[in-house]
């Protein structure tokens, strides 16, 4: 499978949020407005792609030749949480700048379902460590786009009436309905 | 008793995970295509919930404050390992079917919200009832909006055909968009339902002012 069309059907045709439903928490909860969706996209870009690279060797390497491979969720979850911590300690002491602009949403992302789901869509389409990588960039881009449309709407549908019913909470997922339509789109893309 | 009879009953309708908490919601928008998944997921879910609770209530004295997070991390860890390879080797296609996100249970974050809340405080017991309530209010709302999806976007309930040979699926509601949808109106709906309780419990009130 070429890395394009890995990139390509993660990023628009299979758009982790809108199609496959996955990270509704944080893509409903941190689309306030368009620049923190654009830092909670960037920050969970980075621990996709560390998680990336941390879990797939790990699963290669150590749980498959141990032959405890059922562990692989347990042990997943654990890696992922340290893995936060760990980057959170780095960016605070070496790099304050970054820190401040995505630091807040470093523990958060630990509860994040994309990353748990994307660490496991790589072992089980068998992807390997480079089309792993290339797929979570790409599962990360789709995050990123589709939250930072939705913050769109969001300052949009602020100033807009919109009928009584769908007043709040409602709305968002009526528009996110929307959003998923025109993503549909994107399906015949790759072949 | 009636202590207990409450707090199940509070999962089911006033603190509903899905609809009041709104939390926990990708699963329960992804695997509502058909009432069959639904139930699976649901009763996936409640499996883990209630060992989960019940686990961390007994040793609630024992567990350390500052490492709580990632004690009752593994222990949903494990329990989700074990609902997985069971419905692996148990139910197959229905295993098939719910893919990943049997395995994200572990993240789902009525399990982590409800053990911090409730079991690491509360009796065994009292911990079981309350997982009870959660677990079960969390599936018959992925059966209604499943039913409702199933119904309009497939005809069928349960691959069992209810709608009139001439009726046309609607194919939209089993899509992904009218997942999102159907789950708008659901909300749009408690939140009515909720205001309607509400004022018929202050009308009394009124009165007698």
């Amino acid at each position: 499978m070429n890395l394009a069309k890995i990139f390509i059907s993660a990023f628009l045709i299979d758009n982790i949020v809108l199609m496959r439903f996955i990270a509704l928490c944080p893509f409903i909860g941190m689309s306030v407005d368009v620049p923190k969706s654009f830092g909670m996209g960037l920050a969970v870009t980075f621990v996709m792609v560390m998680a990336t690279i941390v879990t797939w060797p790990l699963y290669h390497f150590v749980l498959v030749p141990l032959n405890i491979g059922f562990l692989q969720i347990l042990v997943f979850i654990l890696v992922i949480a340290t893995l936060v911590q760990l980057v959170e300690f780095f960016l605070k002491k070496q790099v304050p700048s970054l820190y401040g602009s995505m630091g807040i949403y470093l523990p958060l992302i630990t509860t994040n379902c994309a990353i748990l789901a994307v660490t496991f869509d790589n072992i089980t389409r068998g992807f390997n460590l480079v089309e792993s990588v290339v797929y979570a960039v790409g599962v990360a881009a789709g995050f990123l786009l589709s939250m930072v449309l939705l913050a769109g709407i969001r300052e949009r549908v602020r100033t807009s009436p919109i009928p009584e019913f769908l007043k709040g909470t409602p709305m968002l997922f009526a528009a996110t309905s929307l959003l998923a339509v025109a993503f549909m789109g994107f399906a015949g893309l790759v072949k | 008793m009636k202590r207990l009879v409450g707090i199940f009953v509070r999962g089911l309708v006033a603190e509903n995970p899905l609809l009041m908490l709104m939390i926990g919601l990708c699963s329960a928008l992804a695997v509502t295509t058909s009432v069959e998944n639904a139930i699976g997921m649901g009763l996936a879910m409640t499996f883990v919930i209630v060992f989960a609770e019940l686990v961390i209530s007994l040793f609630r004295k024992l567990i350390p404050n500052s490492v709580r997070i990632p004690t009752f991390i593994i222990v949903i860890a494990a329990f989700t390992t074990i609902i997985d390879l069971s419905m692996k080797a148990y139910f197959p296609e229905l295993s098939k079917s719910l893919g990943v996100f049997i395995p994200l249970i572990v993240v789902n974050c009525i399990i982590m919200g409800r053990v911090e809340a409730f079991a690491s405080k509360e009796k065994p017991l009292d911990a079981v009832v309350d997982a009870l309530g959660m677990g079960l209010g969390y599936t018959w709302v992925l059966v209604g909006i499943a039913a409702f999806r199933e119904l309009l976007g497939n005809g069928t309930l349960l691959s069992a055909q209810i709608m009139p040979e001439a009726y046309q699926p609607i194919l939209f509601f089993t899509l992904p968009p009218g997942g999102f949808l159907v789950f708008a109106l659901f909300i749009s709906f408690n939140i009515w339902l909720k205001r309607v309780l509400d004022r018929s419990d202050r009308a009394p009130v009124k009165e007698a002012a």
